[in-house]
């Protein structure tokens, strides 16, 4: 019959309809503002409307989601903040678009290169959140954020982020990434613990 | 078809047929055959009508600035499947002239255009050599090796500005109508027309005696760059009589911005996230073509299961880009967003998936150089097959039955845009366009790459060549593709390496050659690539499925009326990041 293909396809469009109405009754007032219930509707199972109440609401960043990278410092007992960047230059050599920009620190008294930023730049503008610069630094000193609202009323004064903006401390680093922290943090502890066998191992071979 | 029966699985010894003008490529990494220039229609005609070889799949330049020598090269295929013959010709670089292949192999139309545009060889033949992807008024061609932008700054990266002495500045301070833009020489604003335009109309717009009886005036019309249903910043000039098209040229470069030149410029792996932004919806396959070319160059292979990732995430791509496609076409044809959403919701589930292995939703940059940057973290799993197995078809089904058989889409899409095989082959057109003209040619059968020999799956084909069955193939493709995923699903070992080799920055790519090809969503996605052994590649040119499927638009819209155009260029589905690169 004519017109019975137009009137199946509005029945798949009434039960969308129905089926929010279903899923509003099945949370029974807490559909939104509930972490259980908005779980299940950004899920596999969702059923119902499926946008998110921004941002009131907001989509969970999973733990490999990233955004304009920052750079990391450890937070010492004593109060000071020491850099993991040793200024290799390995962020800014492989950047695609080439948007870091490192100045090495030099010694005051010999004026040779000493392993600390002096400065570090990211244009943000540029930035293109790859990751790459994440991805090779051999130091885990610079990281992917999740903080994804940038947003500013003067890109041309405030887009590029210098290292008092860039930084952020290792905690912050852990909460975000707990999984990848907690591996990285095995591996620098095994790498150190190698490197102090071979030291004790040297002294032993210069001592007999 | 017209195409006489060809000799499959015979290699074709070209310099054995035509010893006097071919001879073997012999450069260290090279392959294919040299061909003089003049006798380059001979030896094409004979290739296409005797050896089989019907399908042009890439045509692109190479600039060798030090030897004084332009390249053309041409990756030609056989339907049957199996690999390219690969055809070069060689001409002076202070004067490029080769014969137009547009008279044996149509589909190099706008690819000769384009060596045209950026190379500045002259194709004497061609019906239409014009500028296509740069505007009329441009100045020079910029991907020769001499050529430098405006914001040039070095011919390699890394910049040497930015470290150890990194001085920060904005690009925008740099001024950039300095001294890096060329002018031609007299050149004043004001005493300048647009010629390309001027030359665009005309022939367009003549007087015709319509029916016989009443004299019509046929008005070209410009639809688009900026309108909803171009998908993007892309422009039609047609020529109507009353409502019906007479002509269509399709006029394209708004978002361009010199990929390949960036490319050349690049790193090897810095050109991974630069994929991304090709064909947006689909950037897990872009990675994936240009991490086989590379590939091809290092000669590694993968482990087994990045091998899996790769083609799990391959296949949601597919699923992804085609609901997109669906959603899309039923927005061109008036069904304002109701199917477009329904289809996204099912998109947005499988980028959430993305977002949580690769780290970003679009642009993932997840392969790398013999793998993938990272394993699956946990969970992700039991998400994906409880999607796989459940969700999306169920959800597919449902889209079928909301739309398949409406008798208002059946009646905006049977009989539109018909474009028979013989056509679609003889345009290079490639992917669901190319199927649904009954030719049931995929790359993953063709010449099966990454694991795809092993998996059981049919290559979707429908026959009438119309939007209908361009629409029906994508909804054939997204089952195929669930069927493979669920052999991945069942296969995938549990544990294992992801990457061949330690995770590099600088890689090596010995001296060479490669044409990395995979089937993309929206149809064969190509990556030439030539090394020198320097850590950037010397030539890295992509064959966009859009770009090249856009050269038979005219074809199928002749005829036809206003309205459904914009239905017929939905059909296709281009993405304008890739055809525009």
């Amino acid at each position: 019959m004519y017109g019975l293909g137009i009137l199946r396809g509005l029945g798949v469009v009434f039960k969308h309809f129905v089926d929010t109405y279903v899923d509003d009754l099945r949370w029974l007032g807490r559909r939104y503002y509930n972490p259980e219930a908005f779980r299940v509707r950004q899920g596999p199972k969702a059923a119902g409307i499926f946008t998110v109440q921004y941002p009131e609401e907001k989509l969970v960043t999973p733990e490999e989601f990233r955004y304009i990278p920052f750079l990391l410092y450890e937070e010492k007992p004593d109060g000071t903040k020491e850099d993991r960047c040793t200024s290799c230059g390995i962020c800014a050599k492989v950047c695609p678009p080439q948007c870091i920009w490192i100045e090495r620190a030099n010694d005051p008294k010999t004026g040779r290169p000493v392993p600390a930023p002096r400065q570090f730049y990211i244009d943000i503008d540029i930035c293109m959140n790859c990751g790459f610069c994440a991805e090779y630094c051999p130091f885990d000193a610079i990281k992917m954020d999740h903080d994804f609202e940038i947003a500013s009323y003067d890109r041309t004064t405030a887009h590029i982020y210098d290292k008092e903006k860039l930084s952020k401390p290792v905690s912050y680093y852990a909460h975000i990434r707990p999984t990848n922290y907690k591996r990285e943090e095995e591996a620098r502890a095994a790498e150190a613990a190698k490197k102090a066998a071979k030291k004790s191992a040297a002294a032993e071979k210069a001592a007999s | 078809m017209t195409v006489a029966p060809a000799p499959t699985t015979t290699e074709v010894k070209l310099d054995q047929a035509f010893p006097e003008f071919v001879k073997p490529d012999t450069r260290k990494g090279y392959s294919g055959y040299l061909v003089a220039p003049d006798k380059l229609i001979e030896v094409a005609t004979h290739l296409r009508d005797q050896a089989g070889y019907s399908y042009l799949s890439s045509a692109t330049a190479v600039d060798y600035l030090e030897e004084g020598k332009m390249e053309m090269v041409y990756h030609l295929y056989r339907m049957s499947g199996g690999p390219a013959l690969v055809l070069k010709t060689q001409t002076p670089r202070d004067n490029p002239v080769i014969p137009s292949l547009v008279s044996v192999y149509p589909g190099a139309d706008f690819q000769e255009r384009e060596a045209w545009d950026l190379y500045g060889i002259q194709f004497p033949g061609h019906p239409n050599l014009k500028r296509i992807l740069m505007w009329e008024g441009f100045h020079g061609h910029p991907m020769r090796k001499d050529w430098k932008e405006a914001y040039y700054e070095e011919d390699h990266k890394p910049f040497d500005l930015r470290w150890p002495a990194g001085q920060v500045y904005r690009s925008e301070q740099k001024n950039p109508f300095g001294h890096n833009v060329k002018y031609p020489e007299g050149f004043t604003i004001e005493g300048w027309t647009p010629e390309g335009d001027t030359a665009l109309y005309a022939g367009m717009g003549v007087i015709t005696e319509a029916g016989g009886h009443m004299k019509t005036d046929q008005i070209v019309v410009n639809l688009g760059p900026q309108h909803p249903s171009t998908h993007g910043v892309f422009r039609m000039v047609v020529t109507l009589d009353g409502e019906t098209i007479v002509d269509l040229q399709p006029v394209m470069g708004y978002l361009h911005r010199n990929h390949e030149k960036i490319g050349e410029r690049n790193t090897y792996i810095m050109n991974m996230p630069f994929t991304d932004r090709l064909d947006y919806i689909s950037s897990m396959s872009n990675n994936l073509g240009y991490a086989l070319a590379v590939e091809k160059l290092m000669n590694i292979k993968p482990p087994e299961r990045a091998e899996y990732i790769r083609v799990m995430m391959v296949e949601l791509t597919r699923i992804c880009n085609h609901l997109w496609a669906i959603g899309f076409l039923l927005n061109d044809m008036g069904a304002f967003f109701t199917p477009a959403l329904y289809a996204i919701e099912e998109r947005e589930l499988i980028l959430d998936v993305f977002e949580a292995v690769a780290g970003s939703r679009m642009m993932c940059n997840y392969m790398r150089f013999g793998g993938v940057v990272r394993d699956l973290p946990a969970g992700v799993l039991e998400k994906l097959t409880e999607l796989i197995t459940d969700r999306l078809p169920r959800k597919i089904d449902e889209l079928d039955a909301y739309l398949t058989h409406n008798e208002i889409i059946r009646s905006r899409c049977l009989g539109v845009g018909v474009l028979p095989a013989e056509q679609a082959i003889a345009y290079s057109m490639a992917g669901p366009v190319l199927r649904a003209s009954g030719v049931p040619y995929d790359v993953r059968r063709a010449e099966p790459y990454s694991l795809y020999d092993r998996f059981d799956f049919n290559v979707a084909c429908r026959y009438n060549g119309d939007v209908y069955d361009r629409y029906l193939i994508r909804i054939d493709e997204m089952r195929e593709s669930l069927k493979i995923l669920q052999q991945v699903l069942r296969d995938m070992p549990p544990t294992g390496g992801i990457l061949a080799g330690k995770p590099q920055y600088q890689v090596r790519v010995p001296a060479g050659e490669a044409y990395g090809r995979v089937e993309n969503p929206k149809g064969e996605l190509g990556y030439y690539v030539i090394s020198t052994g320097k850590p950037n590649p010397y030539r890295y040119h992509i064959r966009a499925p859009s770009f090249i499927n856009l050269t038979a638009l005219g074809e199928m819209c002749r005829g036809h009326k206003v309205a459904d155009v914009v239905v017929i260029l939905g059909s296709i589905d281009i993405v304008l990041g890739e055809t525009d690169r």
